[in-house]
């Protein structure tokens, strides 16, 4: 139990380091700000209780803020973001999942599903927090490209992370 | 009440997100409504000591591109001194007491962290109110303006740079004062516009834009780009100039903040003419 909270909690700075030190750097242009740091939401275990994973959702947010001085920005995209998640998984995971209480990773799901998943969130997650940056729908065409193009961007490092870690797993497993 | 604690009961999540999501929000609203005055006081300048330490190994590697602006920076100086003119007339060093009047100070300072690809960029640099910088003073780089000082803590301060849809800077043409209002539209972190340009004054592509002095917080004349494109306005009166910024957001590392000896008189001044009304 100890070893797993710690793990969870090394992921968590891990990740945000990675979104901090290296993805914020990515700098292609202005239409493309991926975030990648929304995977430990992501990835949590399915049977994780629904309020925990609000509340991770929101301090993670919190975290995010801090860091890059936008208080509140992160936190109202990541908490509605937590919440969608119950409500995707309540649908697309099936009963086996609930009781082997898996992450639902692309190892464990599949490319297709945890694309899918993953865009789906990632897209909401980027609509609030590229509107709520702009701060008003002055540029809605503008902002919806914007929001688009990040997703795609995020939901392909996250998928070429996966597939990284998941090689790195199995060649440690076998 | 039974069937109070039932639905708080059933809708527990709910409730917990919806109260989270609420909070969120209207910590969101207040800092949007109040320049974010002092959030970096709350996070007592943490954020800003993780990204201190960041760069001052990442610095290394560009050492040797600071450099290279710098010394061209100071061939820029050196070449304004007055020893570098030749002296028409014998009146000014006897006078130059009297007439000039050191209305401007220049604090340097480095940029500790720094985006430019988001809509509303920020900057934050290693200096601030105990070395002498308050909210709303100008902040220039060695080749042009940079944006302005939102929130300041003991040691540090965020800038909202030119990139940010909430910076206006008032500027104009050089060569014929036309004035404008200098916005980003959020498309190219190289590329800003000046609007609201008259279009009975001439202006032509490739013209130097430069600070004006309606406002307080830049000396006249601080450079910030050339007209790359120009284009009417929707109501045919204006022109809207696409303005190639001379600053590259990108390799900034050092800037100056500019303090205003004379701010407080002239806006005291301009406040009291309001009350006029």
């Amino acid at each position: 139990m100890i070893i797993d909270l710690l793990t969870y909690l090394l992921r968590f700075v891990l990740l945000l380091l990675i979104q901090l030190l290296v993805v914020n750097n990515i700098e292609l242009n202005t239409y493309i700000n991926p975030y990648i740091y929304p995977l430990f939401i992501l990835t949590l275990p399915v049977n994780t209780k629904p309020w925990h994973v609000v509340c991770i959702s929101f301090v993670i947010g919190m975290a995010m803020d801090t860091f890059s001085s936008t208080p509140g920005l992160h936190m109202a995209a990541t908490t509605f973001m937590g919440y969608l998640r119950i409500y995707f998984l309540r649908f697309a995971a099936t009963k086996e999942d609930f009781e082997s209480r898996i992450s639902p990773t692309l190892s464990k799901k599949g490319p297709a599903w945890f694309l899918f998943y993953a865009f789906v969130l990632l897209f909401f997650h980027h609509l609030l927090l590229f509107y709520f940056e702009v701060y008003g729908f002055s540029e809605f065409f503008r902002t919806f490209f914007r929001v688009f193009l990040s997703t795609i961007f995020s939901v392909l490092l996250i998928g070429l992370g996966q597939i990284l870690f998941y090689r790195v797993a199995n060649k440690t497993n076998g | 009440m039974r069937n109070l604690i039932f639905f708080l009961y059933k809708y527990y999540t709910f409730i917990l997100f919806f109260f989270l999501e609420v909070m969120s929000l209207v910590i969101l609203y207040r800092y949007n409504n109040y320049q974010r005055a002092s959030f970096l006081n709350y996070t007592g300048g943490m954020a800003s000591k993780f990204y201190e330490s960041v760069n001052s190994a990442s610095n290394y590697l560009s050492l040797r591109r600071i450099n290279d602006s710098l010394m061209y920076e100071n061939a820029r100086l050196r070449a304004q001194q007055l020893n570098a003119y030749y002296q028409n007339g014998f009146t000014l060093s006897s006078i130059v007491d009297t007439v000039y009047k050191q209305q401007y100070q220049y604090i340097s300072a480095n940029i500790v962290n720094n985006s430019i690809n988001k809509r509303n960029n920020y900057i934050t640099i290693d200096k601030g109110r105990l070395h002498g910088i308050e909210t709303d003073m100008g902040v220039i780089g060695s080749n042009g303006v940079v944006g302005i000082v939102t929130s300041v803590s003991d040691h540090y301060a965020t800038i909202r740079s030119a990139l940010n849809s909430n910076t206006k800077i008032s500027a104009m043409v050089k060569k014929n004062g036309a004035f404008g209002s200098l916005e980003w539209n959020g498309d190219n972190p190289r590329v800003s516009s000046l609007l609201h340009v008259n279009k009975h004054v001439p202006v032509e592509i490739g013209d130097e834009i430069v600070t004006n002095n309606y406002s307080t917080l830049f000396p006249v004349g601080i450079p910030i780009g050339t007209i790359k494109e120009k284009t009417l306005e929707a109501e045919d009166n204006f022109y809207a100039l696409d303005v190639a910024l001379f600053t590259d957001f990108n390799t900034l590392k050092t800037v100056y903040v500019i303090r205003n000896i004379l701010k407080d008189e002239q806006k005291n001044l301009e406040n009291n003419l309001k009350g006029d009304h």
